[in-house]
């Protein structure tokens, strides 16, 4: 007999993943790197920052150094691996940073609707309308370049996308029969949305993170190799785009490499939204 | 007639992919129809109906799959052939008119070129001449200026006038079989009854046979000449129409009259009698009969083990499954009800609504004018008396839902006054009402996927009502709970499911329990059963009857089933294009003289008996649209009785008669009386 907490309904959702190949893959993909980054004091076998210059006449892979070093002679499978934490950590905490703001915007411009409703949707329209690169830039310019920092600017960013498709399954659930019960029995606007209402958009809202927290490693990548990014030494995957992508004729691995581990990990994410999606039809 | 069957199916066997593997759905069915001949199938959801329509067209999709047995049609075996000869049959040979027309039809083609298609697809037919059947076709289904309707787009037309293209396109081709699946589930009376009439009369002329699929007893009486009822994919009994109606002999068969509400029963005299139980899925089906979980004449051991086949009795080409049939009593004892007395004296009302009116003002256009409001409610003058039923009948559109909702505080009054227990509520929405209110009134909705939030498990929703509308500490209330659902005769280990492992019917249990959480003095019900099947219906119907008898409740039924009506009310209020045609006890309504509109809707209830002949009246045309409703009556447009310009330019006078019987027409009542009294 399995457990209480195994048994319950929560878990078996969870195990539904398996019922599904690309949601299989993709949760594979996503452990993996979790636990490697996970691992890494460990399973590096070097500090992320020591330079081996004796290593330098030989940058490409090797018995010391399997993927090979950068063009200071630190040696990359330890920067990729610990480079994995600082991504982990911000893409989701950005991403639910996102979708607890957005949740919120989009649940009230649809419940409420009328000119408050209106200038949320327009605030957000502006908002996607803006190159974000751009205010990327004129943002962490002017804070300077923090984890804390990342997570605010892609929570500003992201949160008007997510308050979009909030809204819009809003319009349509607010007007659901259990809704108008609710109201008969004198429930307040915020638990209407709250407890009403948001349980219902979960779906489409887990396969829109999963793909957001994809995207959002794509931007952390981009960041880095702008130079916006993490601050330099610690190791980060665009920031090692950055410094190597210079010797891509000589080393083309030192900037191939951190690139393979920015899409595995877009992919693992995609593959889940992908995963998710066909059994949220399913159902 | 020829001997050989057009359609001849035979141990025919359906499964369907699913993911704990391959379910059977259809066991072994055998059935068979002649040219010319109508054979109508009934049973609950589920029962398979559609699963033989789609197996018969070879359309079941991906998932389902023919594993054995033949359908033979015109001499050749459906089941064997290839895509390529399945197309000169399919739309040519037979034909199927699915439920939802607007599902069937192109919307950005005009359904002219659609039904032109048809010939030109399978007879090779030229535009000309395509055109030229195209516009016969349409006069034959009785469309008013054919010319002007094959330039229509589907949403340019009404959901009867697009039904009866849908059936025009199946007939361009001169189908031997036609098949129609609930052909008229989402029509208004009214329309279903022209509808009717129509294929009807098609039948006659085409010699096509009709396979007719629906859950209505009546529209099947109506239209065929024989039935078959299928319960779990198998037919369960068969029969001439007359013979079925007069002599069922399947305990499923008499189960599903027993339940059905006529406009000859009342709950004093003939209650409904609900079959027990629900429809199980496929994959619990156990040797015997598959009705057996819910047969009150089972016996152990017969009914539960081998295959039960169909079987003749009689000679006229009757046949049963049941292996008891000789032994069960022809018609069963209904047990003897002891009418309970209703209040007759009029103490003052529950509810009483005077003047009211609600008018939607439509967006206005960017250019020009803008457009007529759209006349929700028009002045109407209600009451509900205390510990009575009232029933508020009438088509769609004609504001029942929004008075519903105006009740609820879902929507304001714009004019008028909405009294409950003497204090006006017309113009206060339900943010607004104190909590002591709220919980006098209470309303159980239309439909059960919707009422009921899928995130929330049942007992989470009354307990939340019962906090918000009794209070109470948590053991109060998880005790209340357990109550409420012994209430609406569910057991108390159902709180811990969520909606969507619920029936239909256990969904609208629950959203009753829930309503009664504060124990109210008025339940509106907007349209409760409407989505249910005819045996679901039934136990709702009581239940709801018996909460309303043994609570003292004021209970507000709102309805477009004459039939449920007439069963269920006390008094009746028939409403068309948001005023009160008539209003009164439900024996002085549903007696002479009566309303035209009322006469109307009676005379198109379809009634399971099929001496019953066709309908009297037929309505033409559709509810007319907000900038046509006519200065006078609203119903002058349609009316077979109108006097003449009078109904089109002075509104009606409200004719009060004895007992509180209320006309609003013309026409003085003695000429109506004279005029509808049955000769």
């Amino acid at each position: 007999m399995l457990p209480r907490v195994l048994r319950g309904g929560a878990w078996r959702r969870v195990a539904l993943v398996g019922d599904s190949a690309p949601a299989t893959v993709g949760v594979a993909i996503i452990l993996a790197w979790v636990m490697l980054a996970l691992l890494a004091p460990l399973i590096a076998p070097y500090p992320p920052n020591a330079s081996d210059l004796s290593a330098l006449a030989h940058a490409t892979p090797s018995r010391t150094h399997w993927l090979g070093t950068d063009h200071l002679g630190r040696d990359l499978l330890s920067r990729i691996l610990w480079g994995a934490r600082p991504v982990l950590v911000i893409a989701p905490l950005a991403v639910l940073g996102a979708a607890a703001f957005g949740s919120l915007l989009g649940l009230v411009a649809g419940y409420r609707g009328g000119w408050i409703g209106l200038v949320i949707t327009r605030a957000c329209d502006i908002v996607l309308s803006f190159p974000v690169i751009i205010l990327y830039m004129i943002i962490l310019a002017h804070f300077g370049s923090s984890a804390w920092n990342i997570i605010a600017v892609l929570t500003l960013t992201k949160a008007p996308i997510i308050a979009r498709i909030v809204r819009g399954m809003t319009l349509d659930l607010r007007e659901r029969e259990y809704v108008a019960a609710a109201k008969m029995r004198g429930e307040s606007s915020l638990y209407i949305m709250l407890v009403e209402i948001l349980p219902n958009a979960r779906g489409p809202l887990f396969v829109d993170m999963c793909l957001r927290t994809g995207y959002n490693v794509i931007i952390i990548g981009v960041l880095g190799f702008l130079g916006i990014g993490l601050p330099p030494p610690d190791p980060d995957w665009g920031g090692m785009v950055k410094d190597t992508y210079g010797m891509m004729m000589v080393w083309p691995h030192m900037a191939l490499v951190p690139c393979a581990a920015i899409s595995s990990l877009v992919v693992g994410f995609n593959l889940l939204a992908v995963g998710l999606r066909e059994l949220g039809l399913r159902d | 007639m020829t001997d050989a069957p057009l359609l001849d199916i035979h141990g025919l066997r359906v499964a369907y992919a699913t993911r704990a593997g391959e379910l059977t759905v259809i066991p072994g069915l055998d059935l068979s129809l002649h040219e010319g001949a109508a054979l109508g199938l009934v049973g609950e959801s589920g029962c398979g109906k559609s699963t033989v329509a789609l197996a018969i067209m070879r359309y079941l999709g991906r998932a389902g799959r023919i594993t054995a047995g033949r359908i033979g049609f015109d001499g050749r075996d459906l089941t064997t052939l290839d895509e390529y000869r399945l197309r000169t049959i399919r739309g040519r040979r037979i034909a199927m008119v699915y439920q939802d027309p607007m599902a069937s039809l192109n919307p950005v083609m005009p359904v002219g070129r659609q039904l032109m298609e048809v010939p030109i697809a399978h007879d090779g037919c030229d535009a000309e001449r395509a055109r030229e059947r195209a516009l016969a076709m349409l006069r034959e289904v009785r469309l008013a200026d054919p010319e002007a309707v094959m330039r229509r787009y589907p949403h340019q037309l009404s959901g009867g006038q697009q039904q009866r293209i849908v059936i025009a396109m199946a007939l361009i081709a001169e189908p031997a079989l036609l098949i129609m699946d609930e052909p008229t589930t989402g029509l208004d009376v009214t329309v279903e009854a022209a509808v009717l009439e129509l294929v009807r009369d098609l039948r006659r002329r085409h010699r096509s046979a009709v396979l007719f699929i629906s859950h209505n007893l009546g529209t099947v009486a109506r239209v065929c000449d024989r039935v078959g009822v299928m319960y779990r994919g198998e037919l369960v009994e068969e029969a001439a129409v007359q013979e079925m109606f007069s002599d069922p002999r399947h305990p499923y068969t008499r189960g599903l009259l027993e339940c059905l509400p006529t406009l000859g029963r009342d709950k004093q005299r003939a209650p409904l009698l609900p079959i027990p139980g629900q429809v199980e899925p496929a994959a619990v089906r156990g040797a015997g009969c598959g009705f057996a979980s819910r047969c009150s004449h089972v016996e152990l051991g017969r009914c539960t083990t081998g295959v039960i086949r169909l079987a003749p009795i009689g000679a006229s080409g009757h046949r049963v499954a049941c292996v008891r049939v000789d032994e069960l009593t022809r018609s069963a004892p209904r047990p003897s009800v002891t009418a309970s007395a209703t209040t007759t004296a009029r103490a003052a009302p529950m509810i009483a609504i005077h003047g009211l009116s609600k008018s939607y003002e439509p967006r206005r256009r960017f250019f020009g004018a803008g457009r007529a409001p759209v006349r929700a409610l028009v002045d109407v003058e209600l009451e509900a008396a205390r510990r009575r039923t009232l029933a508020i009948v009438g088509e769609s559109g004609c504001g029942k839902s929004t008075l519903a909702k105006i009740l609820g505080g879902i929507e304001v009054a714009a004019a008028g006054a909405v009294t409950l227990d003497g204090v006006d509520i017309g113009t206060l929405p339900v943010d607004a009402r104190s909590r002591a209110l709220k919980r006098r009134l209470q309303m159980v909705f239309q439909n059960p996927d919707s009422t009921l939030n899928p995130s929330h498990t049942v007992g989470y929703a009354i307990s939340r009502a019962l906090r918000r509308l009794a209070g109470g500490s948590r053991a109060e209330r998880a005790a209340g709970v357990a109550k409420l659902l012994g209430v609406v005769k569910l057991s108390p280990e159902m709180a811990a499911r969520r909606p969507r492992q619920l029936s239909g019917g256990e969904k609208q249990r629950v959203a009753i329990a829930r309503a009664l959480a504060g124990d109210p003095d008025v339940v509106i019900a907007d349209e409760p059963v409407s989505a249910l099947d005819v045996s679901v219906q039934a136990a709702i119907i009581n239940l709801l009857n018996e909460i309303q008898a043994t609570r003292g409740a004021t209970l507000l039924f709102i309805s477009h089933d004459l039939a449920v009506v007439r069963y269920l009310a006390d008094d009746v209020a028939v409403m068309y294009l948001g005023t009160v045609a008539e209003f009164g006890s439900v024996e002085r309504v549903f007696a002479p003289p009566h309303h035209p509109y009322t006469e109307a809707l009676l005379s198109a209830v379809p009634v399971p008996d099929p001496n019953a002949g066709t309908a009297r009246i037929v309505l033409d045309g559709a509810v007319p649209g907000a900038d046509e409703i006519p200065r006078g009556c609203p119903f002058a447009t349609r009316c077979p009785r109108r006097v003449g310009p009078i109904c089109d330019d002075t509104p009606p006078p409200v004719q009060r008669l004895d007992g509180g019987h209320r006309i609003a027409c013309h026409i003085p009542a003695e000429q109506l009386l004279a005029a509808q009294r049955p000769s």
